[in-house]
């Protein structure tokens, strides 16, 4: 059944939620969801790769041979991401240094070849560029989600911007930061939770 | 045949145009991106190395060209005087190159100090180069000829424990400044007299 554009778009919300529904693309979401903050700026950074090598892709698809496609979609985004590094570094430099090596690892995350590869080689510019636009924003959501609850539980605070924070423990004086949250086995846990959850909602 | 003339073509069209596209935004973002690691990299080293100065270090910068690197200088004035000099040098460390300021005390040709700038080290570990100042604080007030190593390789200085590789990256890094200071110490006392008013 043809999906519309918008369907093309929603279903990177929820149904195919790149983390959660489809458990694709975990290096960044265990790695850098230490605070809401880097979640948000890795989806971010992420969602420009995705939709900018969705249009490249689609564009080409017709000019690309079909047996040097991957190579293609590798220098592709390749460019995107090395675009995104110097971007971030000329205007958050900050984030740039905390996010550090996860950057140029965006080359090789599999959600964004996955959608040149599935989707914008076979499809029109305009339902790859509502694809890309809705796995990405997903993807930001996703890891900002991941990214407030361990830093909430795990630090007691939410930090959405820069300096704007939330402190939990200016609300609750008593709340103990449960610091496992922020260290690797916590993402893993916490991914594993909120991932029951939205099963447990999706079915 | 055809079609293999085709997949290098388009291979090869692609790979210039993203080289060249890369090559503009390199270009159009690196004055933003030296301001940028002037302020939270590169700012933060220097005024730690260079506390207490009379003047900006940060504004008071110049530029040499020695032998392909072009590198900046920041100039610290004590007493009236511009009498030191920081500069970064790079090291391998273990998760890739690792900058160390280092600071030259030009009337006595003494290391001034060291510090940190960017690292991809292990956190808890390499990290504590930049985090703790055991490491570095062993550069202070050696002369410029001295030779630097780690215990290990038979020198002096002492290494972080479980971080060799790190230590060795900043003991190199500290090297290579010692070496380019020496090599262009007149160049730079001409410089240097120019922030002298």
């Amino acid at each position: 059944m043809p999906k519309t554009i918008v369907q093309e778009f929603t279903k990177g919300l929820w149904e195919e939620l790149p983390p959660f529904r489809l458990v694709l693309g975990l290096c960044p979401v265990l790695g850098v969801t230490t605070t809401m903050e880097n979640g948000l700026g890795m989806g971010i950074a992420t969602t420009f790769v995705l939709f900018g090598s969705n249009l490249l892709v689609s564009l080409l698809r017709n000019i690309i041979p079909q047996k040097v496609r991957i190579a293609c979609f590798i220098i592709i985004i390749a460019s995107f991401v090395t675009i995104v590094e110097l971007l971030m570094q000329a205007y958050a430099y900050p984030l740039y240094l905390k996010l550090g090596v996860f950057i140029p690892l965006i080359v090789v995350n599999c959600i964004v070849l996955g959608r040149a590869e599935a989707f914008a080689y076979k499809n029109k510019l305009s339902y790859s560029m509502a694809d890309g636009l809705g796995i990405g924003i997903g993807f930001t959501l996703s890891l900002g989600a991941l990214g407030a609850v361990r830093e909430l539980l795990g630090n007691g605070s939410v930090t959405i911007w820069g300096d704007t924070s939330y402190n939990l423990m200016s609300v609750f004086p008593s709340f103990q930061p449960f610091e496992f949250m922020v260290q690797a086995p916590g993402a893993f846990v916490c991914l594993g939770l909120m991932l029951c959850v939205i099963n447990a909602v999706g079915d | 045949m055809n079609e293999m003339v085709k997949m290098v073509v388009v291979l090869t069209v692609l790979a210039s145009v993203a080289g060249g596209v890369l090559a503009a935004v390199n270009q159009g973002t690196a004055i933003q991106i030296e301001a940028q690691q002037l302020q939270f990299v590169k700012g933060p080293a220097i005024n730690k190395l260079l506390e207490g100065a009379s003047n900006n270090p940060i504004d008071d910068r110049f530029k040499i060209t020695a032998g392909e690197t072009e590198r900046s200088f920041f100039v610290g004035k004590f007493d009236g005087k511009p009498n030191k000099i920081a500069f970064e040098e790079f090291g391998k460390g273990y998760g890739g190159d690792l900058g160390v300021m280092v600071a030259f005390d030009i009337e006595s040709d003494k290391l001034a100090g060291a510090a940190v700038t960017v690292h991809s080290e292990t956190p808890g570990l390499g990290a504590n180069a930049k985090e703790k100042p055991d490491l570095v604080s062993q550069f202070e007030g050696l002369p410029v000829t001295d030779s630097v190593n780690v215990t290990k390789d038979g020198g002096r200085i002492n290494a972080i424990s479980g971080a060799t590789i790190t230590s060795r990256a900043v003991t190199q890094a500290v090297t290579k400044a010692m070496n380019v200071y020496q090599d262009i110490k007149p160049q730079l006392q001409q410089e240097i007299q120019k922030f002298g008013k």
